[in-house]
C-alpha cells in the first residue's frame, strides 16, 4: 500500500496559507552553496533490492573497520570488547521497547535497570545522584553548564583548554541561545596540564569551570586543586569524563571535588557504532542540587503493601510539567544503551573494572615505551590512563593517512581535532585498550619508523 | 498592619515599609501536599504580576507572583527543611518571601480579606 495522503493541490493549499511558492522556499534559510542545485548526480532513480546490496556491499569493502586493523583510535571514542551476553540481554522484548516508562504499574523492570545503572553511575562518579541518562557526553557537559548557571546564577563559563574541542564546540552552540559567556582556549602542549593558567581565567563572574579528566591529550589534571580555587570564587566544577573505564584506575571526579560530573558511557557496554547512538552521563556530587538536574530520574519507594518499588521522580523539575521554566529540553533518555552499560557493568562488577582499567593501563604503558623508541618520537604526557599524546615532529594528519593506506588505523590527529591551529600539528593521539594486541603495537611502531624515515 | 489578596491567591501583609508574601490557604488546598518551595535570594528585584517563587506540590509546580514591585529582603528559611509548613500554616508561619514596597499606590489594586473571600467563592 502507498501511504502518500497529500495531493498536490493540498500541498499548493499549505504553501499558500504559509506564504511560500514552493517547496524550496521553506529551505531559503539555509545557504544557496549549502544546497544541492537539482537531483544528485549518479544516482539512480529506482534499483532492485538485490541491486542495491551488491552495491552497498561493494561500497562497504572500501571502509576500513575498527575490528579489521590494528586499532588506536580514541578521543572521546573507545573500542572495547563487548561480552556477547550484553547483546543478549539487551534484545529481550521485555526490555527492546524500553521507551520512557511512564507507568511504574507497568513498567518495573525498566525502572528497576535504571534505578541501578544511577546507582552505577553514582559510585563510578564519586557522586550522590545520577539521572537515568541524557543523549551523549557532549550534551550532558552543555547540561551541566546550564545547570551550574541555575545553581550560581552567574553566567561566564571557564572551560578547560584540554576539553574534548567537540564539547566546547557544543557548549558554544548552545549558548548562542543563553546569555552565558563562554571563555575557551587551545590545550597546552605540556607533559603536565595548564592548571595554573586555567585557575587565573576563574574570576568572581564565573558560574563554573569545565575539566576533562583524563583530558584530550590523555593527562590526568590534579582536579582537587581546581575545585578548591572554583570553589574559592563561589564557582562549580564540572570534571567531563570521555573513557569510564578509567575511573576503575584513578579516584573519581566527585571525590577530588567535582560538583557535577558527566561523561560518555559509551565505553562500557555501547559499540562504536559509527559514532552514535551513544550516552550521557550526569551526576551531582551533593544530593542538595538534585532539583536543578536536568533529565529523568527513577527513585526507589514502597508501594501500598510496603513492597520495594520504583517511580519516576522529581518530575516536577520536566517540561511535561513544568513547561517552558524545566530545568531542561530533555524529555527522554538512552534508555537501550544505558541498559547495555549497566548490564556490561553489572558483569564486570567492581573488581572486574578495577581488572579491565588495569588490562588497558598495562598495554598503553607498553604501547607508550615502545613507540617512544621510533626515531623523531616522543611521548608527550607525564601521566596517562589508555591514551597518551605522541609529538610526531611533522604533521601528523599527514602520517595518519600514510599508515591508513597501510591498513593501519593509528589514532587521531590533533590536526583533525584543531585544523587551524599550527602548534598542535604534531600531535597524535593514540589509544590503546584490551582489543589491542601487543603484536598491533609491534605492527604499529614498525610502520611509523618507516612512514616518518 | 494591613492584609491585601491578589486574584493568583498570594496575601501580603503590609507593616510600614515591608510586606511579607505568601500563599493563601484556599491555593494550598489546591495544590496539594507540598514537597518543595523555591524562593527569591535576598536582592532580587520583582515586578508585580512577575514570578517569583516558585512551589512545588505532588500534584504540580506552580508559579507564586510578585503582587507588588520592589526587592526581596529576606526569604522563610524555615520552607526549606519544612515545606509542608504551607499546608499547616500557609497564612502565617507558611510565608514565603518579606520585600521592600516600591509603589504604595500598587497596594490599592488589591483585594481586602472580604472582596477575596467571595472572589474564592466565585470560583
Amino acid at each position: 500500500m502507498r501511504y502518500l495522503p497529500l495531493t498536490d493541490s493540498d500541498r499548493g493549499e499549505m504553501l499558500a496559507k504559509v506564504g511560500a511558492g514552493s517547496i524550496d522556499d521553506l529551505f531559503v534559510d539555509v545557504p544557496p552553496e549549502a544546497r544541492l542545485a537539482g537531483p544528485i548526480q549518479g544516482l539512480p532513480l529506482h534499483q532492485s533490492e538485490m541491486a542495491v546490496e551488491r552495491h552497498m556491499r561493494r561500497l562497504s569493502k572500501k571502509n576500513l573497520a575498527a575490528a579489521d586493523a590494528p586499532f588506536f583510535c580514541g578521543a572521546g571514542a573507545y573500542r572495547h570488547h563487548v561480552p556477547a551476553t550484553v547483546d543478549h540481554i539487551i534484545q529481550r522484548g521485555e526490555f527492546l521497547t524500553a521507551y520512557t516508562p511512564y507507568q511504574p504499574e507497568i513498567a518495573q523492570g525498566t525502572l528497576q535497570m535504571l534505578f541501578e545503572f544511577q546507582t552505577q553511575v553514582a559510585r563510578l562518579y564519586g557522586c550522590a545522584v545520577a539521572n537515568a541518562s541524557m543523549y551523549d557526553g557532549s550534551t550532558a557537559c552543555w547540561e551541566a553548564v546550564a545547570m551550574a548557571g541555575r545553581v550560581t546564577r552567574r553566567n561566564r563559563v571557564v572551560l578547560s583548554g584540554a576539553l574534548h574541542p567537540h564539547y566546547a564546540e557544543v557548549v558554544r552552540t548552545m549558548a548562542k541561545f543563553t546569555d552565558d559567556e563562554i571563555a575557551d582556549a587551545l590545550p597546552a602542549m605540556q607533559a603536565v596540564p595548564d592548571n595554573a593558567g586555567l585557575i587565573a581565567r576563574i574570576d568572581d563572574r564565573t558560574s563554573c569551570v569545565v575539566v576533562q579528566y583524563p583530558d584530550i591529550l590523555g593527562r590526568i589534571p590534579d582536579l582537587a586543586e581546581i575545585a578548591e580555587a572554583a570553589h574559592a570564587a563561589g564557582a562549580l566544577l564540572i570534571a567531563v569524563n570521555t573513557e569510564p573505564v578509567a575511573l576503575g584506575a584513578i579516584k573519581s571526579p566527585g571525590e577530588l571535588g567535582a560538583d557535577i560530573v558527566v561523561g560518555e558511557g559509551q565505553s562500557i557496554g555501547v559499540g562504536l557504532q559509527f559514532g552514535g547512538p551513544y550516552l550521557g552521563l550526569f551526576a551531582v556530587r551533593d544530593a542538595r542540587h538534585v532539583r536543578q538536574m536536568p533529565g529523568r530520574l527513577c527513585g526507589e519507594t514502597q508501594d501500598a503493601e510496603g513492597k520495594r518499588g520504583f517511580v519516576l521522580t522529581l518530575s516536577t523539575r520536566e517540561q511535561h510539567i513544568r513547561r517552558e521554566k524545566a530545568t531542561s529540553n530533555i524529555c527522554t533518555n538512552s534508555g537501550l544503551c544505558a541498559l547495555a552499560f549497566s548490564v556490561h557493568m553489572t558483569l564486570l562488577g567492581e573488581e572486574g573494572l578495577r581488572r579491565l582499567a588495569a588490562v588497558n593501563h598495562a598495554l598503553a604503558q607498553k604501547a607508550a615505551e615502545r613507540l617512544a623508541k621510533v626515531p623523531g618520537v616522543s611521548v608527550l604526557n607525564d601521566t596517562f590512563f589508555n591514551e597518551f599524546t605522541l609529538r610526531l615532529g611533522t604533521d601528523a594528519r599527514a602520517v595518519v593517512r600514510a599508515l591508513a593506506d597501510k591498513g593501519i588505523l593509528a589514532g587521531v590527529s590533533l590536526g583533525r581535532l584543531y585544523p587551524h591551529a599550527d602548534a598542535l600539528a604534531d600531535g597524535l593521539l593514540v589509544a590503546v585498550t584490551e582489543t589491542t594486541g601487543e603484536d598491533d603495537i609491534e605492527t604499529l611502531a614498525a610502520a611509523l619508523e618507516e612512514v616518518l624515515a | 498592619m494591613a492584609r491585601y489578596f491578589t486574584d493568583e491567591h498570594e496575601w501580603i501583609d503590609v507593616d510600614g515599609d515591608v510586606a511579607t508574601v505568601g500563599i493563601t490557604d484556599y491555593a494550598q488546598g489546591q495544590l496539594g501536599d507540598i514537597v518543595f518551595v523555591e524562593l527569591p535570594q535576598p536582592g532580587t528585584q520583582v515586578e508585580k504580576g512577575r514570578d517569583a517563587a516558585v512551589v512545588e506540590s505532588v500534584k504540580a509546580a506552580s508559579d507564586v507572583y510578585a503582587p507588588i514591585t520592589g526587592e526581596v529582603t529576606e526569604g522563610n528559611e524555615a520552607l526549606e527543611g519544612d515545606p509542608a509548613l504551607v499546608n499547616t500554616a500557609p497564612e502565617s508561619d507558611g510565608w514565603f518571601f518579606k520585600m521592600t514596597i516600591a509603589n504604595q499606590a500598587e497596594l490599592e489594586g488589591l483585594m481586602d480579606a472580604a472582596a477575596y473571600q467571595s472572589f474564592c467563592d466565585s470560583l
